[in-house]
C-alpha cells in the first residue's frame, strides 16, 4: 500500500502506460511543470520536452495539434486544465476529433485522451467552475469518462490511452488533493463498467463524478432510515452502464439520479428517459441536480448549485413516498 | 534519367487539366441532380496545388479545405475514387461518408478535405509535431484560403509552428473571395505574408496562376523545411473562377474582374510556358484531352457504381460504443 495523491496516482499511472508506449506523449499548457493540479508531476524530469510539451494558451490548437500528431501515428494525451477551457477548442474536438474516422470512411484514427479537470470548485464562479460532460454524450464517436475517486481514474486513465477512439476524459478537479491508500499496481478499467459503492434494495442512486461522495454519505444516512440504497457509480457516460442500472431498477421500482451541473438536458435526464422506457414495473424517477443558472461567487449564492447529502436525502424521501 | 523541363510541365499541366476537367463535371453533374450536396470548386486555382505537391513526397503530408478536391488529385488521390465519393459510393475514398467537403486518402498523406475554415492548420501543425516525434523527416503543406486568415487558428498555428520550428509549408491559396464577400472589405493590413512574417514564419508572395514559379518556391522552401529550418509561408495570389458553391452564380463579382481573371487561367499560363520550351499546340492539345478522357472514364464507372449498403453508416463510429441502445433508436 501506497498513500498517494489522486494527483499522484493520476501521474504514476500515466508514467506508466508512457513506459509502454513510446508513442504516447502529452502536450498542454504548465505540463512541464507538473500541470495545475500535479497530475503530470515528474513526467518531464522522465520523458524530457519532446514527449512533455508546454505549449502556449491557444487551446484550439492544443486540441488540434493533438489529432494532426495522432493522425500521423502518435497517441497524444491533451491537456485542457479545466473544462471551461475546451470551449475554445469546440471546434477541434466535436467537428475534428469525433469525426475524422467516420467521414473519412475509417481512413483516420484519433487516438487521443483530452484531459478535463472539471466539476464545481468553491469560489470559481461562472467560468472556472463548470460541469459539461453532458454535452459530449451527444457527440457521435466519443468515448466519456467521469471517475469521482483516485483508483477509478487511474484505472480508467490506463484504458484511455490504450483506446483508439478518442476519450474525453473528466476529472474530479476537487479531489485532486486527496489522499488515498492505493494498492502496488492497478489494472485498467474497462469502459461502461459501472462500480456498486453501497447495496440495497429499496432505492436505486445513480451518480458520477463529484457528486458521488455526497451520495455515498446520503446512502449511509438512509440507512440509518432502514433505508437500502444501492448507489451507482457509472464511471463513464458513453458507454454507460445500462444493464448494471436497469438490473438494479428493476429490483427497487425506484431511481435518483444525482449529479453536478444543470439538470436540464443533463446525462441524468438520458439516464432517466432509458429506464423509463426499459425498466419493469418502475414507480418513480427523480433527479438532483444543480439549477440551470451560471456558477454564481458568493458562497451563499453557490451553495445553489453544489450537490449535498442533504439534498439527496430529500429528495429521496419524496421519492420513497411516490 | 531526369524528365526534360517540357515533360515535367506537361505533367504538371495534365495534373491541372484533370483538376479543372474535375471540377466542372462534378458542378454539371450537380446541378444535373447526379451529385447529392453541393460542390465548392478549384477551377481558376489548380496551379496551387499542383505546383505544391508536385515537390512533395508521398509520405509528406498536406492538410486542406471545403474546397480540396484538387489538393487531394494533386497529391495522388485516386481520380475514380474521389469521383465516386461525390457520387456517394461505396468505392469512394471515404465510402461515400465523406462527400465533396470530406474527400480524404490517408494513403498518399491527404489528411482530409475540412468543412470548418481554418480547421485544417492545427492539424497540420501537429501532424509535423508528430512525424518529428517518430523521426521522420516527412514534411507537411497546410493548404487554406485567404478567409482563414482572419480566424484564430491561423495566428495559433503560425505562432505553434515556429515555436517548435515545425516543417510545415503554409500555402494560402488566396483566391479573393471569403465565401460571398470580397476579401479586401474583411481583412486588415497588408496581408496574409506580414502576418506570417510578425509571427517569425518567412516566406514570400508568388502568382497563384503560375504553376512553375510556385514550383520553383515551394521546392526551395521544402528543401530548407527539411534540413530543420521551420516552418514557411506562400501567399498564392489567384482568382476563383466560380461561386463559392455550385448553386452561386457569383453576381458580385465586377465582370470586369472576371475578364481580367480568365485571361491569367492558369491552364493559359502553363500553356504558354510549354509553347516556349518547345511543346506543340497539337502536344498540348492532346495532354488535355488524354486528362478529360480520365475524367469522363471516372464519371461513367462511378455512375453506375453502388450505393454503400445501409449498415455502413453504424460503421466506424466509435469502438467502445452501446450497440443495444444507439442502435435500437437509431436503425
Amino acid at each position: 500500500m501506497n498513500t498517494l495523491t489522486m494527483g499522484e496516482v493520476a501521474a504514476r499511472t500515466l508514467a506508466d502506460e508512457m513506459r509502454r508506449d513510446e508513442r504516447i506523449w502529452v502536450l498542454g499548457e504548465d505540463v512541464q511543470l507538473g500541470g495545475i493540479f500535479a497530475q503530470y508531476k515528474g513526467l518531464f524530469q522522465e520523458f524530457g520536452p519532446k514527449r512533455v510539451v508546454n505549449t502556449p494558451i491557444a487551446e484550439s490548437t492544443i486540441m488540434g495539434a493533438g489529432l494532426g500528431a495522432a493522425l500521423v501515428g502518435t497517441r497524444p494525451v491533451i491537456e485542457m486544465r479545466i473544462a471551461d477551457f475546451v470551449m475554445p477548442a469546440i471546434d477541434e474536438l466535436v467537428n475534428q476529433i469525433a469525426k475524422v474516422r467516420y467521414m473519412f470512411g475509417g481512413q483516420g484514427r484519433a487516438s487521443v485522451v483530452v484531459r478535463v479537470p472539471h466539476g464545481l470548485h468553491p469560489g470559481s464562479a461562472a467560468q472556472h467552475s463548470q460541469v459539461i460532460e453532458s454535452w459530449f454524450v451527444n457527440v457521435p464517436g466519443l468515448v466519456v469518462v467521469a471517475p469521482s475517486n483516485a483508483l477509478d481514474l487511474a484505472g480508467l486513465l490506463r484504458s484511455a490511452v490504450r483506446s483508439d477512439d478518442p476519450v474525453v476524459f473528466f476529472e474530479p478537479k476537487s479531489f485532486f488533493k486527496q489522499t488515498v491508500d492505493m494498492p502496488d499496481d492497478w489494472p485498467a478499467i474497462p469502459f461502461g463498467l459501472a462500480r456498486s459503492v453501497t447495496e440495497g434494495d429499496d432505492l436505486t442512486i445513480v451518480s458520477w463524478a463529484q457528486a458521488v461522495p455526497a451520495a455515498e454519505t446520503a446512502a449511509g444516512l438512509l440507512r440509518q432510515q432502514g433505508v437500502g440504497v444501492n448507489l451507482i457509480d457509472l464511471r463513464s457516460l458513453w458507454p454507460w452502464d445500462e444493464a448494471a442500472v436497469l438490473a438494479s431498477v428493476n429490483r427497487t421500482k425506484r431511481l435518483l439520479v444525482v449529479q453536478e451541473g444543470p439538470g436540464a438536458s443533463g446525462f441524468g435526464a438520458e439516464i432517466a428517459a432509458a429506464v423509463a422506457e426499459m425498466a419493469i414495473g418502475l414507480k418513480a424517477v427523480s433527479r438532483v441536480a444543480s439549477p440551470r443558472i451560471p456558477v454564481p461567487f458568493a458562497p451563499e449564492l453557490e451553495a445553489a448549485c453544489f450537490i449535498t447529502p442533504g439534498k439527496i436525502v430529500a429528495a429521496a424521501e419524496q421519492l420513497l413516498q411516490r | 534519367m531526369m524528365a526534360s523541363r517540357g515533360d515535367e510541365f506537361a505533367e504538371l499541366h495534365r495534373r491541372m487539366r484533370v483538376i479543372r476537367v474535375f471540377e466542372d463535371t462534378c458542378v454539371a453533374a450537380h446541378k444535373a441532380g447526379e451529385i447529392p450536396g453541393y460542390i465548392h470548386s478549384s477551377a481558376g486555382q489548380e496551379a496551387v496545388p499542383v505546383g505544391v505537391c508536385s515537390v512533395l513526397r508521398r509520405d509528406d503530408r498536406i492538410t486542406s479545405t471545403h474546397r480540396g478536391h484538387g489538393h487531394g488529385l494533386a497529391k495522388g488521390a485516386d481520380l475514380y475514387g474521389m469521383m465516386a465519393e461525390l457520387y456517394g459510393r461505396a468505392d469512394g475514398l471515404c465510402g461515400g461518408k465523406g462527400g465533396s467537403m470530406h474527400v480524404a486518402d490517408f494513403s498518399v498523406g491527404m489528411l482530409g478535405a475540412n468543412g470548418i475554415v481554418a480547421g485544417g492548420i492545427p492539424i497540420a501543425v501537429g501532424a509535423a509535431q508528430g512525424l518529428g516525434l517518430l523521426g521522420s523527416d516527412a514534411v507537411v503543406a497546410c493548404f487554406f484560403g485567404d478567409g482563414a486568415v482572419n480566424r484564430g487558428p491561423f495566428l495559433e498555428g503560425l505562432n505553434w509552428a515556429a515555436i517548435y520550428r515545425l516543417p510545415v509549408l503554409f500555402v494560402c491559396e488566396d483566391n479573393t473571395f471569403s465565401a460571398f464577400t470580397h476579401s479586401s472589405t474583411t481583412t486588415a493590413g497588408p496581408g496574409p505574408l506580414a502576418r506570417a512574417e510578425a509571427c517569425g514564419v518567412p516566406g514570400e508572395r508568388v502568382d497563384g496562376n503560375d504553376v512553375a514559379a510556385i514550383r520553383a518556391a515551394a521546392e526551395r522552401m521544402v528543401a530548407e523545411m527539411r534540413a530543420g529550418a521551420g516552418p514557411r509561408f506562400l501567399w498564392c495570389k489567384t482568382y476563383r473562377f466560380s461561386g463559392h458553391v455550385s448553386i452561386d452564380p457569383a453576381l458580385y463579382r465586377p465582370q470586369a474582374d472576371v475578364d481580367a481573371a480568365m485571361l491569367r487561367d492558369p491552364l493559359l499560363v502553363s500553356r504558354q510556358h510549354l509553347l516556349s520550351l518547345g511543346l506543340g499546340e497539337a502536344a498540348i492539345d492532346s495532354i488535355d484531352a488524354q486528362a478529360t478522357r480520365a475524367v469522363v472514364m471516372a464519371q461513367t464507372r462511378a455512375r453506375s457504381a453502388a450505393p454503400p449498403p445501409f449498415e455502413a453508416a453504424f460503421r466506424d463510429v466509435q469502438d467502445a460504443d452501446m450497440p443495444f441502445l444507439s442502435q435500437r433508436m437509431g436503425a
